[in-house]
This record gives structure tokens, C-alpha cells and sequence, in this order.
């Protein structure tokens, strides 16, 4: 088919107004960035470039508001690439400071540098920070170096080109070929091979039929659909519109958690823009495809992740899951066929049209190929989202990208795929992470959230922690999960508080199997796996908990004494004026006492102790 | 449910429908449009909604209200604080934070409105901003690395500038 738009024209076009740009200085403006101040970072960097006459070498600085760099814990970020620095914690009080010093002055403001947690030395270059060295990013490519907001800058950067190339070879057997042929698997937990998910609706093509993207990023600790969604929004459409053309749909839903409002916004703009440009819409580029996309706003619902209650949510009804088959792809939305691809799926897409399914096998290990992003968060020095090939190693992922376990705490464990998954130990450090190792680990890939454990964790309470959450989420269709769950989290809540019998590790046991067993959808398939995982690798937890009463992580309140020390108590009266309970006495000038009887082991008093002379045990 | 006596301005739920074209699919949106308006679902909305659009029932609206997490029966505060109790958060110490909010507020048990109508507290799964654990949102704006003095001072200059501290 031929176009009436020149896609590489209009990437020249896009290129030569970047460079009219001048100098580039990238302000992260993701979600974590923006709640640590970014907005008015850019604020102050606009006020002062707009002042200048004349750099050392450009005519004039822009200011780019871009997307997610996923180093989120070191925010405010400001990256200037043609300077090759990147600078970390940034205020508003320091741009005056990088801009005479380093942007006029030529001379690199040192204290805001990132410092190496193991050397403390300062990095001068950002190809040298350990946290971005050692990924491949592929799918986040672009988040944090464009301006999110910019289609332009989109198309600078390849956006829409392989768009336009399969509605050009207008052949969409041949794409679904090429996604089968690149290995790629379902990025949201299951890991269903993509291009088999394609096949299947595409099979039903004739009357109506839709995309749907999951952007219900549920999970807690996984916040990579939310950086994809904010940081390159195009790239998302882009894979929606070519899965679209593949599978014979014209129309599509993103469904978006209500908890990501600059997700949504940015969202809305994104198809806005790209509507007017007839990237997306009626008869695109002049061709017969013609593809619109909708967003759904999700309520806070943690099963709506699951694709048949996803599908009801979007109808307007209770997202509660459907039995299958009928699977989507034959009867989903509005009992038409349906392909419900994860957000970091379908960002991947545009990227094996381009480069091609040998590209994307290329990287990865076996039986998973090409990247895939984790979030990884907890008790490490970076935090942040990263991608790395899969079969990537967690020792890798921890301690070179994560720079190590935080405050030089020991490494206890790792917690990945969120409420579905399990905990990793210590003699998993050198596994490799992908769908099929994993799984046989006790865990699985999920959607990616890595939470790291040191010492000071008690697993007993990650386990009631999780269970907590999946019997609030359960939908409550199936009687097994959700009186299961109910059942499970009490006998949790009966051991952390120092009540539990040897006999309760079985009975836990046995409802795990019998809640995997008995339910439907895979909230209820998997809620018992951080139990398990736990049972399996800690179980001696369990047992301190149960037989010695002993939380030996100190965690748990019901077993936590808080005292003063007499000896080093020197009477100030801070700790009894900070106790909410008004459960520590004593006279000013003489130690202090705290009556156990009254305490609630908030740790208030620890804290505003200025002698340390208030510990627990 | 709650007997408010609150009046409703039907004009408003009006609006919402129609923008929505009277689609029953939209009902999550139409809900959230009408919790934007009044700060919560007031029972006499809910069967409003189920009476004029095809294809629903009060009792079929009253269904989606309480499936999902983000509706409320109950008015919400003038500022809304969400504590986020996601993995990452809670590993880092989200509980405290939460604690501090309660003694602050003075709030009971199971109570989520402070008694003056300006604040309420929920707890949520998981802000996707793991990166800054523990967080908080006070209405729309993200509160990164919270501890429980943070989060006092927080809500001081809030009730201060209700002049209510």
C-alpha cells in the first residue's frame, strides 16, 4: 500500500528541530521525580536559559521534560547528554550552580555527581555509572531521553516507522510470523508466547475484533508499565496499531490504573497527537487500516490484572474473572474476539519489526528471549527500574546494578513477582532469571518487581504481608480462594503475634494447596506461593516464631521489647514526651522506664532517644 | 449504608450521563465522575444511575461501587492521604508512617474520615513510585521517603493553613 506520509522525511524533519534545540538538558519528569521536586527544577532552568545571549558553544538550551530513567531513588535527575554528565539530587537551589558553573563555565559541578556506593568516588561520565552500564536497554530506550510529551521528538527517534512499514508490505501474516519467530513472550507474568496469542485471534479475524493493552500494573514493587506509559507513550500505541493491523482490529483499550494519573495524561495526549498526525484513526496514512484507542480508567482492583476480569471491567461490570475457554481470543470484549497483550509486551513490538525477529533472539537466554525490565527496590543502594537480557544472573542485578545491599546490611532475600511470586535466597544468586528457571525455583518472572530482603526482614511477615493483600483482593467468586485466603492470613496473623502451634505450619500447608487447586483465575492459582517459598526456605523463622517465641529478624511487635538502658538514660524526658501512649515514666534528670504493659512498640521513643539509649531486643 | 442528607443535584449526575451517552459500559467512569463531583457515592446517585440507564439496576451500580477500591459510601476528606503499603514500601517502613498519621488525626480504628470532614486515610497497594518507599499521596501529590516526623510536619502545615492546628 502506498502512504501519503514519508516517514523518513518526516524523522529528518523531526532530527534537524531537535538539533535547532541547541543545548539539551533532560529533566526527568516521571512520577518519582515530580514528587521529588523536578517541576521546579525545570522551571528554574527555563527562567535562567531564557536570560542567556549566547553560550560557550550553542546559541540556545532547551529544557526536555522527559520521561522515567529509572534511577528513581537518586532523583531529581538532569542529564545532559551532549556534555555526557548526569547529575543526581538535584534541587532547585543547585541549577543556579550547574548553569554558571557548568553550562557557561565549563567546569562540572562535583558534588552533584553520582558517587559510586563502593569506591564514593564521583562519576564523571554517565556511561560509567555502574546502574546504567550494565543494562541493555531496549524497550526503556527511550524513556528519559525524549520529551514524553513530543510526538516529534518520537519520531526523531524511529517512532511510527514500523508502522508504517507493515501497512507498506501490508502482509500481517508475515508480522505475526516475525513476533513468533522473535520468541517473545507475554511480559505481564504468564509468558504465553506472543506470537501463538496472535495467531489465535488473528484466526477469528472477519467481524469485529479488539486489542486490548493491560496497563493494570497491579503488582506492588513493579512499576515498569507505569514508566513505559509516561516515558514513551508512542512506542505503546505504535505496538497496539501493528498488533491491530496483524490480528484484523480496528479499535483498542488501553486499561490504566486509576493510580497512575500522569500515566493517563500523558496517554490521552499521546493518541491526541497522534490522531492529528493520522498515525492513528481513520483510514491511517491513507491506507484502509483504520484504528482507534481508548483508555479505560481502572478502580483500584488488583484481579482486574487478569485478562477475563479485565475484559468485564472494561464492559463496566464487577472485574471478576470468567472460566475459560471460551478464551479471549475467540469471545472476549463485548463477546468478540480479543487480544490482551501487557504493556511491555507491546512496547517491544515495534522494536522486532524494525530490527527484526533475529535482533530480538539474539539476546536472552533459551527459552526466554530478547530484555525484560525489573523493578528493583527493598533494602539495595539503587534502586530504581532496570532492563537486562534474560538469564541475567540476580547477583548481577543486585549487587552490580544495585551497587549491593544498603547501610552494608547482609543480603537475606529476594522477593520477585510480587503477591503471585516467591522468595529467592542465598543459593539462588546465580540462577538465571527467566520464565522457565524461575518456575522451577519456586518463584516466577511475573511482572518483573524484585524487592530485595536483608537481615532486618522477617519472612514470616512477608508472608502475612502478601497473604494480607491477595484476601483483600480476592474477588470472592471462588469459595476455595476466598475463604482460603481468609483462613490462611489468620493463622499468619496467630504466629507473628506469638500464638502459633508446630501444628499450623501443616494446616498451612494444606489450605496452600488446596486454594491453588480450587480457583479459578490466577489471583487464587498463585496466592499461596509466597507462603510456600517461605515455608520452604525459612521454615526455621516459622519455627523461632512459634516454639521460642522469637522474631529473629527483630520485626515482630507482639515478641519486640523496647527498654532503656539505665546507664546510658540521662533523664532528658524526650523519649516520655514523644510516647503517644504516655507509657514511659521517670523524673527529669533519672533514667527512664517504660511500662511494658502499656507499650505499643512503635519505636517513636527509639527514634527521638538522643543517648541511644533506648534499644529492643 | 449511611443516611446522608446531603442534597443531591441531580443536574450534575445529568451531565456525567450524558457525556457518557448513557452507556453502560462507561459505568466506572460515570462513578468516578460522580465521586469527583460529591467526594463520595451518595446512595441517591448510585439509584439515579441504575434507574436511567439501560441495561442497569440500583442494585447492579450498588454492585460496581463496592467491587472497587476507589469508590467510597462515606464522604472523603478535603484532602485525601493515601499511605502506600506496596512490598517496597512496607520492606522500608510504611507502618510507622501509617501509625503517625493515625495518632495525628486522632482517627479510631476502622474510623477513615477525621471527625472535622478535612482528612481521610486509606491505605493502598502499591503507587508504582517503589523507587521512593516508603510514599504517601496527599490528594494529587506524591510524597516520596516518608518517615513519621515527615509526614507530622506534612499535616501540620495543612491544619495550619485550615487554621485548625
Amino acid at each position: 500500500m502506498t502512504l501519503n506520509i514519508d516517514i523518513k522525511q518526516e524523522q529528518a524533519n523531526a532530527q534537524e528541530h531537535i538539533k535547532e534545540q541547541g543545548l539539551r538538558v533532560l529533566v526527568c519528569a516521571g512520577t518519582g521525580c515530580v514528587a521529588n521536586g523536578s517541576l521546579k527544577v525545570i522551571e528554574k532552568f527555563r527562567e535562567l536559559g531564557a536570560n542567556v545571549s549566547a553560550l560557550t558553544d550553542y546559541d540556545k538550551m532547551t529544557i526536555v521534560p522527559t520521561g522515567c530513567h529509572g534511577f528513581c531513588e537518586q532523583g531529581v535527575l538532569v542529564i545532559i547528554p551532549d556534555k555526557h554528565v548526569t547529575y543526581v539530587r538535584v534541587k532547585e537551589s543547585d541549577v543556579e550552580e550547574i548553569f554558571e558553573s557548568h553550562i557557561k563555565g565549563g567546569q562540572p559541578v562535583e558534588r552533584l555527581l553520582y558517587k559510586d556506593p563502593k569506591s564514593g568516588e564521583a562519576v564523571h561520565r554517565n556511561d560509567d555509572i555502574n546502574f546504567y552500564a550494565k543494562q541493555t536497554r531496549t524497550a526503556l530506550k527511550n524513556c528519559g531521553k525524549i520529551n514524553a510529551e513530543s510526538i516529534e521528538e518520537a519520531i526523531s527517534v524511529r517512532g511510527y516507522e514500523a508502522l508504517t512499514k507493515v501497512i507498506e508490505e501490508n502482509n500481517p501474516d508475515g508480522v505475526i510470523d516475525t513476533i513468533t519467530k522473535s520468541g517473545l513472550r507475554g511480559r505481564g507474568g504468564g509468558g504465553f508466547p506472543t506470537g501463538m496469542k496472535w495467531k489465535f485471534t488473528a484466526a477469528n479475524k472477519g467481524g469485529k475484533s479488539y486489542v486490548v493493552c493491560n496497563g493494570d500494573e497491579g503488582d506492588p514493587g513493579a512499576f515498569m508499565d507505569r514508566s513505559v506509559m509516561e516515558g514513551d507513550p508512542h512506542k505503546l500505541l505504535e505496538g497496539m496499531a501493528i498488533a491491530g493491523f496483524a490480528i484484523g482490529a480496528d479499535e483498542a483499550y488501553i486499561y490504566v490504573r486509576a493510580e497512575y494519573p500522569l500515566a493517563i495524561k500523558r496517554l490521552r495526549k499521546a493518541i491526541a497527537d497522534a490522531e492529528a498526525r493520522n498515525f492513528l484513526g481513520k483510514n491511517i496514512m491513507g491506507s484502509d487500516f483504520s484504528f482507534t484507542i481508548h483508555i479505560k480508567e481502572g478502580a483500584g482492583a488488583f484481579v482486574c490484572g487478569e485478562e477475563t476480569a479485565l475484559i468485564a471491567s472494561i464492559e463496566g461490570e464487577r472485574g471478576m474473572p470468567r472460566p475459560k475457554p471460551p478464551f479471549p481470543a475467540n469471545k472476549g470484549l463485548f463477546g468478540r474476539p480479543t487480544l490482551i497483550n501487557n504493556v511491555e509486551t507491546l512496547a517491544n513490538v515495534p522494536l522486532i519489526i524494525l530490527n527484526g525477529a533475529e535482533w530480538f533472539s539474539s539476546m536472552g537466554c533459551e527459552t526466554s528471549k530478547g530484555t525484560k525490565t525489573f523493578a528493583l527496590t527493598g533494602e539495595v543502594n539503587n534502586t530504581g527500574l532496570i532492563e537486562v537480557p534474560m538469564g541475567t544472573t540476580l547477583r548481577q542485578i543486585i549487587f552490580d546494578i544495585g551497587g549491593g545491599i544498603r547501610g552494608g546490611k547482609k543480603f537475606k532475600a529476594v522477593q520477585i513477582g510480587g503477591p503471585s511470586g516467591g522468595c529467592l535466597t542465598e543459593e539462588h544468586l546465580d540462577i538465571s532469571m527467566d520464565y522457565d528457571s524461575l518456575i522451577k525455583a519456586g518463584a516466577m518472572v511475573g511482572s518483573g518487581g524484585l524487592v530485595v530482603m536483608a537481615e532486618d526482614t522477617c519472612m514470616v511477615e512477608v508472608a502475612r504481608f502478601f497473604m494480607n493483600f491477595t484476601k483483600n483482593e480476592s474477588c470472592g467468586k471462588c469459595v476455595p480462594c476466598r475463604e482460603g485466603t481468609k483462613n490462611m492470613l489468620k493463622i499468619l496473623e496467630k504466629i507473628v503475634a506469638g500464638k502459633g502451634e508446630m501444628e499450623d505450619l501443616d494446616r498451612l500447608e494444606q489450605l496452600a494447596l488446596t486454594v491453588k487447586d480450587g480457583s479459578l483465575c490466577g489471583l487464587g492459582k498463585t496466592a499461596p506461593n509466597p507462603v510456600l517459598s517461605t515455608l520452604k526456605y525459612f521454615k526455621d523463622e516459622y519455627i523461632a516464631h512459634i516454639r521460642d517465641h522469637k522474631c529473629p529478624a527483630g520485626v515482630c511487635t507482639a515478641m519486640k521489647k523496647i527498654q532503656i538502658n539505665p546507664d546510658l538514660c540521662k533523664g532528658c524526658t524526650k523519649c516520655a514526651r514523644t510516647c503517644p501512649v504516655g507509657a514511659i515514666e521517670g523524673t527529669v534528670k533519672n533514667p527512664h522506664k517504660i511500662d511494658q504493659s502499656k507499650c505499643i512498640k512503635c519505636e517513636a521513643c527509639l527514634n527521638a532517644c538522643p543517648f541511644k539509649a533506648i534499644g529492643k531486643e | 449504608m449511611t443516611g446522608t442528607t446531603t442534597q443531591i443535584d441531580f443536574r450534575e449526575i445529568d451531565k456525567i450521563l450524558e457525556k457518557y451517552e448513557y452507556k453502560k459500559s462507561y459505568l466506572i467512569a460515570m462513578l468516578q465522575n460522580v465521586q469527583e463531583v460529591f467526594r463520595y457515592l451518595p446512595e441517591e446517585a448510585m439509584t439515579y444511575i441504575g434507574e436511567k440507564v439501560d441495561g442497569l439496576s440500583p442494585a447492579t451500580v450498588y454492585g460496581v461501587a463496592t467491587f472497587y477500591a476507589q469508590f467510597s459510601l462515606e464522604p472523603k476528606g478535603k484532602y485525601e492521604i493515601r499511605v502506600c503499603d506496596g512490598t517496597a514500601c512496607h520492606v522500608r517502613g510504611s507502618m510507622p508512617v501509617l501509625n503517625a498519621i493515625k495518632n495525628k488525626l486522632k482517627l479510631k480504628e476502622g474510623q477513615k474520615t477525621c471527625d472535622n470532614g478535612l482528612f481521610s486515610l486509606e491505605i493502598v497497594s502499591c503507587l508504582g513510585a517503589c523507587g521512593l518507599a516508603p510514599v504517601c499521596m496527599v490528594n494529587d501529590k506524591v510524597y516520596p521517603q516518608m518517615t513519621s516526623d515527615a509526614i507530622s510536619v506534612i499535616l501540620d502545615t495543612l491544619m495550619k493553613e485550615e487554621g485548625v492546628a
